[in-house]
């Protein structure tokens, strides 16, 4: 037996900051790094008599997410409490939903969600001391400037077989939201913050195992770690005949390794209740229209339709997908050097995006007009392929016609009037070693004369038709 | 002095826009007695510099007493819980925000018993309240402090919050008018909460149309509280002198066993005023009627088991250092709720627990429904249902604080309308060995202004006269 005779079985959870101006339950606005306990309020801080009152902004976000991924929509959603001390709560519940979420059912790619909620985030302890971490500290203080971002929490079903898988899933989801508008989804900053529910079971099988919940993965590489320890640990625990036990596990980033947070006899009981100090959300037919229009055109589907409309290839359809600006910029191009097909202008996209800093093709001095021209001239023969890609280093840098770019640099490509002929017959003349290479069957040898003619054409010459003539003057 | 003392707060109100009296010489003549108060139904009054008002307002001048629990910028605000000594908020209540806003004084906070649980206001930390009837008895509670306040004539009125009888039994066992409106027209934002579901705010006042000045001012949708409803139109000042084609409904299951003989006499003769008034009396059922104590004190002590998990020692209040995290909640909370407080947050915990919240918190819920049901099936037969406010009169200081159930019951006519949340009035209908009794109004949800006209009418013909407890 071994890894490969075993399947994971995954489940996430995903909680994402929503991109509010203001908390979930209070005016403050949210915060980004200012002085602690700045952006507070007797709501946020729980003051005693204070009372929560629900972000329209953030409910409309949630119908944004729910519509996009073809969620059931609750026709009446409850918030309830989750009663459970500690600090970063300031009321020592936290407002959540619990049987009446927002959203239920819908799918992103091919896996299923079982729900999307909404609720509040914590807020920051900073523990001081050797330990760090509230046992043992020496003092913990809060900074309650967090607490209330409205948050929503995003569960799948347990349709993810590897850790690949749920990088890629991930990943399309972060995509997905920030397209949406309604989060920063950043995994460093803590606007995404992913939980993996891991079971396996032997290949073949079609039950759910006993699974475990693993915390704290907050980074794609820190997730695929985390699941790939915890397949492995539980194919081993398999194997030697042990059971997997329902518990949660941190995962510890110096050391790749998880440690128990607390078994299953140690879980909380929560209390949930339905929040008596609000009301029952309830979707009108006017709220989900406005949803729905504010719906942009989303990475799945994207992807799908520059690969079928422009034939480009998936993984640069995929690409400018997820990368939208990007993916604007190609069509933008396209279109203005259609008839052309749109592969090579893709290439010449995907060439410039390698060549510039950050992902915003609009802080590059290059026109999509620009770029158009340039795979016309190539089309055309006036310049080459090589050559092209020099012109868009200089487009890159400076901007401006790449017609006169190449006339300035000397880019163009060679007249067919005999000139390459009357080269290529020169540097053979010169390399008759090399020809008799040739000659005696090593094809691979023909390399050696390419070098010397495009040096004496300084790149001008095609590399097809450079080919063409050596092949037809040594007779082969 | 005692004429002005003997102003209703809307004759108060009047004769200082008329120009008559001088708010300044009203709010020394009250804050005095106040300050004077021998029944502790304080916990703080104001200095002696008259505050700031409007003349022009409709409460202009006139001083009000609000009970602790309401949030008051700078001022303590305890709810009677030594958890909560000495904390100040650093915002007000929408309630006694609208009521400064409208003219109104605040004199001083008035005692309660902590976090409103109890019917005594013995379960105060900072001590009982005494009835100015007769101060070996208690007032009542919770808001015992605002009720005997007004009783006593230290304060012209004053606000309290009711959850499960916490306006009416206190207003009944001093002899004064109590309301507790339909759930959600007095917001409660800045209410230290009990129970979220039932607390509503309200007014103690002398008479019933001091009630509707003061409850008109209260009222209204609040954007800080989801919960606040807006009603179809203002209240309006009480005018009705008959009671001519109106259906009183008496349901047997709150008239009979436990009530005092000389409560039910006192409520068979306001019967018979109704009556005489033109109005119909007939027996009727509220079948659930005597399941809403238990029911209540269920989803009560649940809510409260949540509401009161933030008073932990972390941000405000008490703190009492321990070795760690836990320990410094628990020797916080050990020290700083009173026994009261800590068995409703048992009760409420273990109801919420995994595995019994449906036997309890959900079947409680059920039962909540059932009642209100009832109430909506007898108001197609009545405008109005009548029973006495509270089954006793005011009884003697630490004679039910070793009976938890026993104190429980003292709500029992009071709970349910709190339950279905519908509004009701106490007005006081006579004496009973010397001690005043209370006549309990309810009607359906924004019924105000029905009930204060017929509370007005039944006021009138029973001619009650509180004086005796003023002069003490």
């Amino acid at each position: 037996m071994s890894l490969s005779d075993w399947e994971p079985v995954i489940g996430l959870e995903i909680h994402v900051q929503l991109k509010t101006n203001t908390k979930m339950f209070c005016g403050c606005e949210l915060s980004f790094g200012e002085e602690p306990n700045t952006r507070t309020c007797p709501v946020c801080l729980g003051l005693p008599g204070s009372l929560p009152v629900v972000n329209a902004r953030a409910i409309h976000y949630g119908l944004l997410m729910g519509e996009a991924f073809g969620c059931e929509i609750a026709p009446r959603s409850i918030f309830a409490r989750k009663n459970y001390f500690y600090p970063d709560q300031a009321k020592n519940y936290q407002i959540s939903q619990y049987d009446t979420p927002l959203c239920a059912g819908g799918h992103l790619g091919d896996v299923r969600l079982n729900r999307i909620h909404l609720e509040e985030d914590a807020a920051k302890l900073v523990h001081l001391g050797e330990s760090g971490r509230i046992h043992g500290s020496e003092a913990s203080i809060v900074d309650y400037n967090r607490g209330g971002t409205p948050l929503a929490e995003i569960v799948t079903e347990p349709d993810i077989h590897s850790a690949e898988e749920a990088r890629d899933w991930l990943n399309l989801l972060r995509v997905t939201l920030r397209q949406l508008g309604v989060s920063d989804v950043n995994m460093e900053e803590g606007s995404l913050r992913a939980d993996a529910n891991v079971s396996v079971r032997r290949k073949g099988e079609t039950q759910l195992n006993t699974k475990t919940e693993l915390k704290n993965m907050n980074s794609f590489r820190f997730l695929m770690q985390g699941i790939n320890a915890e397949v492995k640990r539980q194919v081993a625990l398999r194997e030697g005949g042990g059971r997997v036990q329902q518990e949660t596990l941190h995962f510890d980033p110096t050391s790749g390794k998880l440690n128990t947070l607390r078994s299953k006899e140690e879980a909380h009981d929560y209390r949930y209740f339905p929040e008596p100090d609000l009301v029952p959300v309830v979707p009108t037919e006017e709220m989900r229209a406005e949803a729905r229009a504010a719906l942009p055109e989303l990475p799945a589907a994207r992807a799908e339709r520059y690969a079928a409309d422009w034939d480009i290839q998936q993984d640069t359809a995929r690409l400018f997908a997820f990368e939208p600006d990007w993916g604007d910029f190609f069509e933008e191009a396209a279109t203005a050097a259609a008839p052309l097909p749109a592969r090579p202008v893709a290439n010449l996209v995907m060439e410039l995006r390698g060549r510039v800093d950050g992902d915003d093709p609009l802080a590059t001095p290059v026109s999509a007009q620009a770029v158009a021209g340039l795979a016309r001239l190539v089309e055309e023969r006036k310049t080459t392929a090589g050559n092209a890609r020099k012109v868009l280093e200089i487009l890159a840098k400076e901007g401006g016609d790449p017609a006169a770019i190449i006339e300035r640099e000397g880019l163009g490509a060679m007249a067919d009037d005999g000139e390459l002929a009357g080269i290529v017959a020169q540097v053979i003349a010169e390399h008759p070693d090399v020809v008799e290479r040739i000659k005696g069957g090593n094809a691979k040898a023909t390399g050696a004369l390419i070098g010397p003619i495009m040096k004496a054409t300084k790149g001008r010459a095609d590399g097809g038709e450079v080919n063409r003539l050596i092949r037809q003057q040594l007779e082969l | 002095m005692s004429e002005l003392l003997e102003l209703t707060a809307a004759q108060a109100a009047d004769a200082i826009r008329r120009g008559e009296i001088e708010p300044d010489a009203l709010w020394s003549a009250y804050r005095e007695r106040a300050v004077a108060d021998e029944l502790n139904a304080y916990t703080w009054v104001a200095g002696a510099e008259p505050p700031e008002f409007d003349r022009s307002s409709p409460l202009a001048g006139v001083p009000v007493a609000v009970k602790d629990l309401f949030a008051t910028e700078g001022i303590p605000s305890q709810a009677g819980s030594k958890i909560l000594e000495r904390y100040r908020p650093p915002y007000s209540a929408t309630a006694v925000e609208r009521l400064t806003g409208a003219g109104a004084t605040l004199l001083g906070k008035t005692n309660q018993d902590e976090f409103a649980m109890g019917s005594s206001t013995e379960h105060s930390a900072y001590g009982p309240t005494l009835n100015p009837w007769d101060t070996g008895r208690v007032p009542g509670g919770s808001s015992g402090g605002s009720a005997a306040a007004v009783a006593a004539g230290t304060a012209p009125w004053s606000i309290g919050t009711d959850t499960g009888g916490s306006i009416r039994q206190p207003a009944a066992l001093c002899g004064i008018v109590g309301m507790k409106p339909t759930y959600g027209a007095v917001s409660r934002y800045g209410m230290i909460a009990f129970a979220s579901s039932l607390d509503q705010a309200g007014p103690f006042t002398r008479d019933v149309t001091d009630a509707a000045l003061l409850l008109g001012v209260m009222v209204g949708e609040d954007p800080r509280d989801s919960t606040s409803i807006r009603l179809p139109g203002p209240i309006a000042l009480p005018s009705a002198t008959d009671l001519d084609g109106i259906r009183i409904g008496v349901p047997e299951e709150l008239t009979g066993e436990g009530i005092e003989p000389g409560v039910l006499k006192a409520f068979e003769a306001t019967l018979d005023v109704a009556r005489e008034l033109g109005a119909t009396v007939e027996p009727t059922r509220l079948p659930h009627a005597p399941h809403a104590l238990a029911a209540y004190y269920i989803l009560a002590p649940a809510e409260a088991s949540s509401n009161l998990a933030r008073y932990d020692g972390v941000r405000y209040g008490l703190r009492e250092d321990g070795a760690d995290l836990l320990s410094m909640y628990t020797e916080t909370r050990e020290a700083g709720f009173g026994a009261e407080v800590k068995r409703r947050i048992m009760i409420g915990t273990y109801a919420l627990s995994s595995g019994y919240y449906d036997a309890y918190y959900g079947r409680a819920q059920k039962v909540r429904t059932r009642i209100s049901e009832d109430f909506r099936a007898a108001w197609e037969s009545f405008d109005f249902i009548a029973t006495p406010t509270s089954p006793t009169v005011a009884f003697e200081l630490g004679a039910k604080l070793e009976d938890p159930l026993a104190m429980y019951l003292n709500d029992f006519c009071a709970v349910p309308m709190s339950l279905a949340g519908i509004p009701a009035i106490s007005i006081p209908n006579g004496l009973a060995d010397g001690l005043p009794t209370g006549f309990q109004l309810s009607g359906p949800a924004f019924s105000e202004n029905r009930i204060l006209d017929a509370a007005h009418a039944l006021e009138k013909a029973i001619g009650f006269d509180g004086s005796k407890a003023r002069k003490a």
